[in-house]
């Protein structure tokens, strides 16, 4: 319990000191209200927050009472603090990342004139992998926090990340680029300034041939057309990465691993935590949510034998409840142990509410919770 | 309904449903509920890492098939092996070799509209032209991404103009939108969130593409009363909370653990509530017959709940 309540200080902590918070976890594990969660009781605090998240299913915006969120920071209404001690106003905002429009914006912005963000822009493969290339929502999201962060707009912001496995390729995002623009592929279709036909000899020629039999000469035109109008973006794009990856390697951020106690979240945490040893960032806090309350200090084990003492009258049915209860928070207790006894960071456990949280009372729940206030 | 008709009504499951519903226990369990009928399964798994054969207790599924249980079998497709297979298939079987080398493979699949999702709807195409099982069952991605992987044939229409692919995207859309060979099975807990994301899904699905949809599935439904004993914090129930009373006076209970037990039972009402409300909600905007599943107590299903799951499914399809 004392690495408990650390956690609850590291948290707030967190909160009042990054400028950039990430939270990673699996689906399902109650990561986007949490984000919100930080976000207000940064807000709370004072701090001009912002949430960013990309979830598709519009969590936050059940969240956040918001019927849309936009691709731009909209403001959200903090009800005033119930508590004492609240200190001066800050702000709350949230926005859903659109990751189509956010590379868009980038490549406006790096483009050496319109006439190539036009050409780029418009190409199809381009509109392809600008929606759906994986990784890039993942790098997508980096960019925009990136560009929250240095809009000097905000003290915080809270990034919910993708609920997959590539959360944190933002990590390597300039490697990512690196490994795109330096695509084998890449070379073969621009080549040394020509088209198709001039390119990179006979074998490369076959080889675009049977792709364009695949997939028709149209797609494979857009491709190559792409490459070559992206040319010359490449050095501005791999500066921005860089950028962005040391922000997120520098202390200003914090990673928030969430977790519940259900194996495969559990699974997807020590992934990140490894993940995350691996590039030798530091893990703010680990979260395991959504745990099942305890009731009692009494194991089941003990309760048992008062069930038994009680069974006369039948009267242990009324402990049957109660047992249930505990049985599950052992087992989730058990499951969650080679996580939350790693010590690889401050650990926060937070019980299932009893109502889903949809709207910003249960936020407020959510982050008293969360911070212990 | 009877079950088996259920499971051979069309060789095609598709379930869907947002992450952390239990939507791979629940492929895992309908899996397991045909094969109790004599039917033979193919479980498929699309670009995963293992939680369909952990389900059985087995190891990570590869490309290849593998015998999971009796008559279950499962494999684990992932869009380069089949733009590989599709290759050979089309007599482009030398290039495949540089063409990955090239990098080529990866830019197609990465960089054509959907083209990786029609590989894939492509080879579950095919796995039901073979006739390779009496039931297919597939754990599609999370909702979100199920809906842009079920658009994907349409999308691709619009994008490539002729060749195989084409080919593939308009012999996929047939296999989806034909309710004799395919349907999807949403999958959702008793949540506002997933609740939300259900009925939005359907209605999507069946507006976008056509796809038929099966009843619902409704993972971990709280019992209406409490399973055993009775409910000491209902207060319309004076008889049961009188009874608390003077059992807590009795028996000697002491005054924490009495405590303890009127606010567990508490929680286990309030969440009962909510649930019921969720489910006023879901049967209210989507007209889809329910397949609800009990609430497991404990931290996650093992391969010894899937027999009870399978055996609940079985018991709610007789009642659909």
């Amino acid at each position: 319990m004392l690495n408990e309540r650390a956690g609850r200080e590291t948290l707030a902590e967190l909160v009042t000191s990054r400028s950039v918070l990430v939270c990673a976890g699996a689906g399902g594990v109650g990561k986007t209200s949490l984000a919100a969660a930080l976000a207000l009781d940064a807000a709370r605090r004072g701090r001009r927050a912002v949430v960013v998240t990309i979830d598709p299913a519009r969590r936050l915006a059940d969240a956040l009472g918001l019927e849309q969120l936009a691709d731009h920071p909209q403001p959200v209404t903090v009800p005033p603090a119930t508590s004492s001690g609240a200190s001066s106003p800050g702000s709350l905002h949230a926005l859903m990342l659109d990751p189509k429009v956010t590379f868009d914006e980038l490549v406006a912005r790096l483009a050496a004139d319109p006439g190539q963000a036009e050409r780029i822009l418009t190409n199809r493969f381009y509109r392809s992998i600008s929606a759906a290339l994986s990784g890039t929502q993942e790098y997508m999201a980096a960019e925009k926090l990136y560009a929250l962060h240095a809009s000097g707009r905000f003290d915080l912001i809270v990034v919910d990340t993708p609920p997959t496995r590539q959360a944190l390729d933002f990590l390597d995002a300039p490697g990512q680029l690196d490994r795109f623009l330096n695509h084998p592929a890449y070379r073969l279709m621009t080549g040394t300034g020509g088209t198709v036909s001039r390119i990179a000899g006979k074998a490369g020629r076959g080889l675009l041939r049977s792709a364009a039999r695949l997939v028709g000469s149209a797609a494979l035109d857009d491709a190559v057309e792409f490459f070559r109008a992206f040319e010359g973006l490449e050095s501005g794009f791999r500066t921005r990465a860089l950028a962005v990856g040391e922000l997120l390697a520098s202390a200003q951020t914090g990673f928030v691993v969430v977790s519940s106690a259900r194996p495969e979240p559990i699974a997807e945490a020590a992934y990140f935590l490894e993940r995350l040893a691996a590039q030798d960032i530091a893990v703010g806090a680990i979260i395991a949510n959504r745990m099942t309350p305890r009731f009692t200090e009494l194991t089941t084990v003990e309760l048992e034998r008062i069930a038994e003492h009680h069974n006369d009258g039948g009267d242990a049915a009324f402990l049957a409840g109660l047992m249930e209860l505990t049985a599950t928070s052992e087992a989730e207790e058990r499951s969650l142990a080679p996580l939350l006894d790693s010590q690889a960071a401050p650990t926060v456990r937070i019980s299932l509410l009893d109502r889903d949280v949809h709207d910003l009372d249960g936020l407020e729940r959510l982050r008293r919770l969360a911070l212990g206030d | 309904m009877d079950p088996s008709a259920f499971f051979t009504g069309t060789a095609v499951h598709l379930v869907a449903g947002k992450g952390g519903v239990g939507r791979t226990t629940l492929t895992a369990a309908l899996g397991t509920a045909a094969a109790r009928l004599g039917l033979e399964v193919l479980l498929v798994e699309i670009e995963d890492w293992g939680g369909l054969a952990a389900r059985f207790g087995g190891r990570a599924l590869g490309y290849e098939e593998t015998v999971l249980a009796d008559r279950i079998r499962g494999r684990s497709l992932r869009a380069e092996d089949c733009l590989v297979e599709y290759l050979c298939g089309h007599g482009l079987g030398r290039l495949t070799g540089p063409m990955i080398d090239s990098g080529l493979v990866e830019v197609i699949t990465r960089g054509t509209p959907g083209i990786k999702d029609i590989l894939l709807l492509g080879k579950i195409r095919q796995l039901e032209q073979s006739r390779c099982a009496d039931v297919i069952l597939v754990d599609t991605p999370a909702s979100g991404h199920a809906l842009s992987f079920l658009r994907s044939p349409q999308g691709l229409l619009d994008a490539v103009g002729n060749g195989p692919v084409h080919d593939q995207a308009v012999a996929a859309l047939h296999l989806l939108q034909d309710a004799a060979r395919c349907q999807v099975l949403l999958v959702t807990t008793l949540e506002e969130t997933p609740v939300n994301e259900t009925i939005e899904t359907a209605f999507r699905l069946e507006d976008e593409i056509g796809v038929h949809l099966g009843p619902v599935l409704v993972n971990g439904v709280l019992a209406r009363t409490p399973r055993r004993g009775p409910d000491p914090s209902d207060p319309s129930d004076t008889d049961r909370s009188g009874a608390v009373d003077r059992w807590i006076r009795e028996a000697g209970i002491d005054a924490a653990l009495a405590h303890a037990v009127q606010r567990a039972s508490a929680f286990a009402r309030r969440r009962r509530d909510a649930q019921r409300r969720q489910v006023l909600r879901l049967a209210e905007q989507l007209p889809l017959p329910r397949l609800e599943v009990a609430h497991r107590p404990g931290a996650g299903p093992g391969p010894d709940d899937l027999d009870e799951l399978a055996e609940e499914l079985l018991d709610g399809l007789r009642a659909c």
